[in-house]
């Protein structure tokens, strides 16, 4: 295989890696004011991503990193061109990352609680609209700048991939919510789960129908359906861990099919000819061949540690706590 | 003010705040995991008492490093976007390798060490700790590594117009890397001391818990030493390989105008940049010559003449440095973090052998000099970056063409306006915790009150 490929692959891996595990964090600020009725019970819900949600978030640092290093030119035009929704993506994820580490330190959590919700919302919701428009194409120049404003981003197909993750995200943290919990609290995670699935269903596959291109894409649009209707009789039945698989694997094939649509352009422009491909924008094979190795070596290590961390708080939590 | 200039004070002012929090979690994840493990040999209460305390400021702490660390990995790529072009190749590397290595390692093991205190073994759970702060030195590293290749470029060759790596080692092992990451180190820890020792003195003058707070003031003190001496000898290697690579910051930083040797050490200097020369210049006789060539009679290089050279090795173009900014920087780095290292000495002979000064003074300047190693390292950081300037790669980029074409002066300056905003809250709300947290003091303390453990989300 090219190592272009690799590295075009590798990122969509770390998208997906950041998707479903920072997805669960969303989702659960996302529901903290509709679940959490007590300040006992909203404290046991944040207390569900307390030890990995910064693990979680280093997806993104992870993903962003790697583009810079192996697609220079994607990461120049996405970043300078996205400015003001990724400024405000910033804004939110430090919003939500300081209530996060500061509602329990501080005397009452109830703002902090509020920055949660709104910085896990904001993210969820422009995630979708910045990766709907990758996959639709932008206006580039022939020197890859984007030529485009906020507004050419905010179009009605970008904001139905924002309400696609936003329902997508919310669904998994319910189902999250549901695995982690006991008690009442997991009953309403799984009432709100059971809510949101249809809706869910049909706004994430609608987007995906609209956004996907190419064969491979069928399949993963496929899968995506597959994984949501898991999650959904799955959290009928009461088996929290498999709805929580269900719901993990339809972000997977949500991201897949995103990724599978664009190969082999990385970001498309309105004009073909001035698209960033995986062979345009990508760094030098060194560079490549030296990052394949340290991806190989580190990626696994991870995966280890981190799995053995969400081992060790396997446990359930309950409401009173 | 044009994109430039927004995109450049964007860069300083949210690099200067992110690197208020770093060297205090770099330094005190290493304190806390000393005084841990400490603890576990000893079992001695005061010890996880310490740990404890010292943990929840390192946390308050370490959560705005994270937070404010996301936006400089962005602002490459929305700011900088013909900068992120030329040099992703080489520069994405170390970057995405601090992420993969660095930030894995820290945010998850501080997040087991967190919430792991009834979930692990006494031992696991201190190699947790252990773990996250290696993360944080390691992040140091592979960050400093990028920057230093901005200082220094090696292991690369210009194809079509952008830097492309030729060896990832050379990058890794640059000589400029080797002597900033000890001093980067040094100084965190010196940071880590004054913190330390200056709200230890707190509690020493309200005689609040004093034979505890005495010990950590001790530790701080030794800790503060030895940075404060490390940073001096790092910074003088780092000065001799500056005045080899960058002759011009080292100039800038002397106010030395024409090539000299035995050049003095400028203490106070007023300069005339327009004519190239000093109205006043107060020096240490043949200083800047040893500190620049380890020898008295070494030949350093002058601001005059060094613009020459480069005119005719660049083409046309103004390569000097805002001088004043780079002169004053660079002696007020070296004046307070020197004075927190004699801080250090004095504290430590004032409480030799069990005993704590009586005068109310002596806590009172230790608690002001908590400032002290913070605009040490602020102003390292301005002279390093702003002493290289008009290049944002040395030879090979200017800054000016460093900046995202694409961008408009209104979005840099929402984004300028915002970040600024709320950093400012952030930094209000982070001091009030910590005042908070310290009035809270050390005291075992049962917590029935709040559902979550104090040491929590």
């Amino acid at each position: 295989m090219e190592l272009t490929t690799i590295w075009f692959l590798l990122i969509a891996v770390l998208w997906t890696g950041y998707f479903v595990l920072e997805g669960f964090d969303f989702g659960v600020g996302i529901l903290l004011p509709f679940l959490g009725r007590t300040p006992g019970e909203r404290a046991t819900v944040v207390k569900t991503i307390g030890p990995v949600w910064d693990g979680n978030e280093v997806w993104l640092l992870v993903a962003g990193g790697a583009t810079f290093a192996a697609f220079p030119e994607w990461y120049a035009t996405l970043f300078s061109g996205f400015y003001l929704p990724l400024f405000l993506i910033l804004l939110a994820l430090i919003v939500r990352g300081v209530a996060l580490e500061y509602r329990n330190k501080s005397d009452s959590p109830k703002g902090w609680d509020r920055a949660f919700f709104w910085g896990s919302l904001g993210p969820a919701l422009l995630w979708g609209v910045a990766f709907a428009n990758i996959v639709r194409g932008v206006p580039l120049d022939a020197a890859h700048e984007y030529t485009g404003n906020l507004f050419t981003l905010l179009n009605p197909f970008a904001l139905l991939g924002g309400v696609a993750t936003l329902l997508l995200f919310t669904l998994h943290g319910a189902v999250f919510l549901a695995l982690r919990t006991t008690g009442e609290l997991r009953e309403r995670a799984t009432r709100a789960a059971r809510t949101l699935a249809p809706l869910t269903v049909l706004v994430v596959l609608g987007f995906l129908v609209a956004a996907r291109s190419g064969t491979v894409s069928w399949a993963a649009v496929a899968v995506a359906a597959a994984g949501m209707a898991v999650a959904l009789v799955a959290t009928l039945r009461g088996r929290d861990g498999w709805a929580f698989t269900g719901s993990a694997l339809g972000i997977a094939a949500f991201v897949a099919t995103l990724f599978t649509s664009m190969w082999p352009n990385v970001m498309p422009a309105l004009d073909p000819a001035n698209s960033l491909t995986v062979t345009n924008a990508a760094s030098g094979p060194y560079t490549l061949t030296v990052m394949t190795w340290v991806a190989a070596i580190c990626t696994p290590v991870v995966l280890g540690y981190q799995a053995w961390t969400y081992w060790v708080f396997r446990k359930r939590l309950t409401g009173a706590n | 003010m044009d994109v430039l200039d927004l995109s450049r004070w964007q860069f300083g002012i949210t690099t200067v705040y992110h690197f208020l929090f770093v060297p205090l979690t770099i330094g005190l994840s290493v304190v806390v995991a000393g005084l841990q493990t400490a603890w576990y040999r000893t079992k001695k209460p005061e010890y996880l008492r310490l740990t404890k305390f010292w943990g929840r400021l390192f946390l308050i702490n370490f959560a705005m490093g994270v937070v404010t660390g996301i936006v400089q990995e962005f602002q490459f790529g929305m700011n900088w976007s013909d900068y992120s072009r030329f040099v992703g190749d080489v520069f994405g590397a170390p970057l995405a390798m601090e992420g993969l290595v660095a930030f894995f390692l820290e945010s998850t093991f501080l997040g087991l060490w967190i919430f792991g205190w009834d979930k692990l073994s006494p031992r696991l759970h201190l190699a947790t700790i252990w773990l996250a702060a290696i993360g944080t030195s390691l992040s140091a590293y592979f960050i400093l590594a990028a920057n230093s290749w901005m200082q220094h470029p090696v292991g690369y060759r210009v194809v079509n117009g952008r830097a492309e790596l030729t060896d990832i080692w050379a990058v890794l092992t640059n000589s400029t890397t080797l002597v900033t990451f000890p001093h980067v180190l040094f100084g965190a820890f010196l940071t880590a001391g004054a913190f330390v020792l200056g709200i230890s003195a707190w509690f020493l003058l309200r005689g609040r818990d004093v034979a505890v707070f005495r010990t950590s003031a001790r530790l701080a003190l030794v800790v503060g030493l030895v940075a404060g001496i490390g940073a001096s000898f790092s910074g003088h290697w780092q000065a001799q390989i500056m005045t080899e690579q960058q002759p011009m910051k080292m100039a800038a930083a002397e106010a030395l105008w024409e090539d000299e040797t035995s050049a003095g050490f400028s203490l106070f200097a007023i300069g005339d940049v327009e004519n190239g020369r000093n109205h006043v210049n107060v020096q240490i006789p043949y200083g800047l010559s040893f500190l620049a060539t380890n020898t008295f009679d070494g030949k350093v290089q002058g601001i005059n003449d060094i613009q020459a050279r480069y005119e005719a090795a660049y083409g046309p173009g103004d390569y000097r440095p805002v001088v004043g900014l780079a002169y004053w920087s660079f002696r007020l780095m070296i004046g307070f973090g020197g004075l927190s290292a004699l801080l250090a000495l004095a504290g430590l002979w004032l409480t030799r052998r069990g005993r704590l000064p009586s005068g109310r003074w002596c806590y009172r300047i230790a608690i002001a000099g908590i400032a002290l190693p913070f605009v040490a390292n602020s102003l390292g950081w301005i002279f390093t970056e702003m002493g290289r300037q008009p290049w944002t790669v040395f030879g090979l980029m200017s800054t000016a063409s460093a900046v995202s074409p694409g961008v408009d002066v209104t979005e840099v300056a929402i984004t300028l306006v915002g970040f600024t905003l709320v950093y400012a809250v952030l930094a209000f709300i982070e001091v009030r915790l910590l005042l908070k947290y310290i009035k809270l003091g050390a005291e075992e303390r049962s917590e029935p009150e709040s559902p979550v453990p104090a040491l929590s989300y």
